[in-house]
């Protein structure tokens, strides 16, 4: 058997790579870049979500994670329940003021580093619910860093949101969740 | 044959509950009685118990707030399953206090629609075996469908348009590549 | 000699229970609802639900809006289904107007009913595959909800929240492209659903697993007024497009499955007898379409419907009816009419008080999940905490219809 011979491959085939190569020193048997594109590299392809799907965009999001639209070629293929075990808090569907303690006392068991990913119109800010009940936006409990609108959001559009929130992972430097930027937001929303 | 199934429930009615009786009406196709609401469980059971009339499903039951006339109505309809006939069943109560007996002895459904709607019209059902809110936070003081109160939070009407005016939420943007 | 390690001291007289709470956050399939479960050792004693968590004050939103922007509301009750609510929304409006619909919008309508019907009952039957550990109907059948998917698309633009058709009918005329989608879905579709159901219909350990669990007798579960699946699974055939038959149901010759333990196994044998059932309706709707000519796909109704935009620049009429439609300021007779649709869980029913105005002045929504709900503490008491899941997702329980 002998290897693929790469003049039979079509020009598409041939401009096909994994992933970018970050900036480096490169020689025989040695690769030197910084850790934190390493890192970064690492952990964009791997991330944990936690689906927090509450009502209709957690449909969208079973069918996200389906075969027509897998979202587990990103990296995302396993769900964790478990907020201990998760990176991404995907908060999809509305959610009213009687969950809201909930939102936030499983955003706060969350290790960092963690990042939310808000799905939908609801949860990014009340939606068509401007009722007594509705909160208006998860933002007002917890921090976000994307917002996907949408009622529901189409599938490739959690696609986008996920692609964005894999560039926030990969760019963050590493003292970022220290930096008393950082601290002063969370003391804003009240989280230690 | 509907109208004959109708026009046999209210002679049978009439014939023990003349005086409970305020006003039938068909509205849509839909026999409607109207009572007094001092014996209303005892009319609820007597259908439901008498073999000439069988009413042995609760469909729903809810409450309407009129802030004209000052009254609640409470709305029951019931169906008959085997004779496949429904009728509609409306009490008027005053809207200071509003009470009525449960009617959870009788259909087990009740429980949960008569907490729905203590939850929103603040409908007193004595005997209910666990009369608490049901749908709305457990500290609300209010009782939100009656019509006096408004739909929208009014402290988020107030920090929505109070926001447009100060600039401190806008956040560092970050820029993504 | 007295000893001093006495046993009696030693076990507990009374015994000692545990809570533990299944709390709101479920794993992604059931939707949020609470409930703190009294348990001993693995049996369940007590069981106490707290639900609300997803209240969005629907019936309180439905008094500020006009006629027409109450579908997207409906469309939030049920999402798995949501046609068969907006339709159902559309009907109760068109009693109250005591309008005529054509015969082909109706046939059309069933189509449409019957199609978010199937896509239901996918759902909660996969999701029960799912939760007995049998993973793979769900990703094979979550691949034909793409399908059906697709079909709304061409017909009203969107995927799950459909807001479809219009008080009257429909928007547009079905595409050529939505008939040859909804040819290929009938073509494809039973094949799929054959394969689903030999994974498990038949299975030894499915089987074992579900029969006998969370079963309800036909008294308690009329007690409780159940409808739709869960009431048939009982024993009782009580089925609203037979015994109030709407839309043109009449004319269609269907068979309601019936149970007789009310268990898991019951409902999903019943749930896949409804699926084929509708995919029967649908072919008998699609060969009554063929012989019609093609004809008007929406009622008379011009305070409630668009007129075509030629009319509209050189009618005063139509001019007025378009002004009037937009800003909401229709003319709606007063009166209480009362219209239920046979919704995937059972009886969903509109009751809408109208006082002339242009919002309703009460509408209430019978919401079949939030009724047979409550019959849940009773049923799992006694059975442990894995049948208690499984009878959960089995009832089919849908949060947004559960709170509304």
């Amino acid at each position: 058997m002998g290897r693929l011979s790469m003049e039979n491959t079509t020009t598409t085939a041939r401009n096909l790579s994994i992933g970018e190569k970050p900036d480096g020193y490169e020689g025989t048997g040695f690769f030197a870049t910084s850790l934190e594109k390493v890192v970064g590299l690492a952990r964009k392809n791997s991330i944990w979500p936690l689906p927090f799907a509450t009502s209709c965009c957690g449909i969208e999001f079973m069918a996200t994670m389906g075969a027509h639209y897998d979202l587990g070629r990103f990296g995302a293929e396993r769900l964790s329940f478990s907020p201990r075990q998760a990176d991404l808090l995907m908060v999809m569907g509305t959610i009213a003021k009687k969950m809201g303690p909930v939102l936030r006392q499983v955003y706060e068991q969350m290790a960092e580093p963690r990042w939310v990913l808000s799905v939908g119109a609801c949860a990014s800010s009340g939606g068509i619910f401007d009722t007594y009940s509705v909160l208006q936006g998860i933002d007002r409990i917890i921090p976000v860093d994307v917002y996907v609108p949408g009622c529901p959001p189409r599938p490739e559009q959690i696609i986008d949101g996920v692609i964005k929130i894999q560039r926030l992972v990969e760019t963050e430097s590493l003292r970022r969740r220290d930096s008393p930027e950082y601290k002063a937001m969370l003391n804003k929303y009240g989280i230690e | 044959m509907a109208d004959s199934q109708d026009e046999k429930l209210v002679n049978i009615i009439k014939e023990k509950f003349e005086d409970q009786v305020v006003l039938v009406e068909q509205l849509y196709d839909f026999l409607t009685i109207t009572f007094k609401k001092d014996r209303i469980i005892e009319i609820i059971e007597f259908l439901y118990e008498n073999p000439e009339t069988k009413y042995q499903f609760l469909t729903t039951l809810f409450a309407v707030h009129y802030p004209d006339q000052k009254a609640m109505a409470i709305v029951y309809q019931l169906h008959n399953l085997v004779n496949n006939h429904r009728v509609r069943l409306k009490i008027y109560l005053s809207e200071e206090n509003p009470s009525v007996p449960t009617l959870t002895n009788v259909f087990s459904a009740a429980n949960w629609m008569e907490r729905e709607t203590y939850d929103f019209f603040g409908v007193t059902f004595d005997g209910h075996p666990n009369l608490k809110r049901i749908l709305n936070v457990e500290d609300m003081i209010i009782f939100p469908m009656r019509k006096e109160y408004p739909l929208e939070d009014q402290q988020e009407k107030i920090n929505k348009t109070k926001c447009l005016d100060d600039n401190s939420w806008r956040v560092q943007q970050t820029s993504i590549k | 000699m007295e000893s001093t390690t006495d046993i009696d001291k030693v076990i507990p007289e009374e015994k000692q229970y545990s809570y533990l709470n299944l709390g709101p956050t479920h794993p992604a399939t059931h939707g949020i609802f609470q409930n703190v479960l009294k348990m001993d050792g693995e049996i369940i004693v007590e069981a106490t639900p707290t639900i609300g968590y997803i209240h969005r004050a629907f019936e309180k939103l439905s008094e500020k809006r006009p006629y027409n922007q109450i579908t997207p509301i409906t469309d939030r009750l049920n999402y798995c289904s949501a046609p068969i609510n907006n339709i159902g929304w559309h009907m109760t409006v068109e009693k109250l107007l005591k309008a005529e619909i054509p015969k082909r919008v109706q046939y059309m309508r069933v189509i449409i009913m019957e199609l978010a019907r199937i896509t239901d009952h996918l759902i909660c039957n996969a999701v029960i595959g799912v939760d007995t550990g049998a993973l793979t109907g769900f990703v094979y059948m979550f691949q034909q909800r793409e399908l059906v998917y697709e079909i709304y698309e061409e017909i009203c633009g969107a995927r799950l929240t459909t807001n479809i058709g219009r008080i009257g009918g429909f928007e547009r005329d079905f595409s050529q492209k939505a008939w040859d989608k909804i040819h290929k879905f009938m073509h494809e579709f039973p094949k799929v659903l054959k394969e689903f159901e030999s994974l498990l219909s038949r299975n030894r350990i499915f089987m074992d697993r579900t029969i006998g669990c969370g079963g309800i007798n036909a008294e308690r579960a009329l007690n409780y007024s159940f409808t739709g699946p869960n009431l048939r699974a009982a024993g009782v055939d009580y089925d609203v497009r037979v015994a109030r038959p709407y839309s043109s149901y009449e004319d269609f010759e269907f068979v309601i499955p019936v149970g007789t333990n009310g268990d898991v196994y019951d409902r999903f044998m019943v749930r896949q007898g409804e699926m084929w059932e509708s995919l029967s309706i649908i072919r008998q709707a699609l060969e009554k379409l063929e012989k019609m000519p093609a004809g008007p796909f929406h009622a008379q109704v011009p305070e409630f419907y668009l007129p075509p935009k030629e009319d509209v620049y050189n009618n005063m009429e139509a001019l007025i009816y378009q002004f009037k439609i937009v800003m909401g300021e229709t003319d709606v007779p007063k009166g209480e009419v009362y219209h239920c649709v046979e919704g995937g869980n059972g009886e969903l029913g509109f009751y809408l008080i109208s006082d002339g105005g242009r919002q309703p002045f009460r509408l209430h929504y019978r919401r079949p999940c939030f009724i047979f709900y409550q019959a849940y503490s009773e049923i799992i008491k006694g059975s442990m905490l894995s049948d208690a899941i499984l009878t959960m997702s089995s009832m089919n329980v849908i949060a947004g219809e559960l709170d509304a």
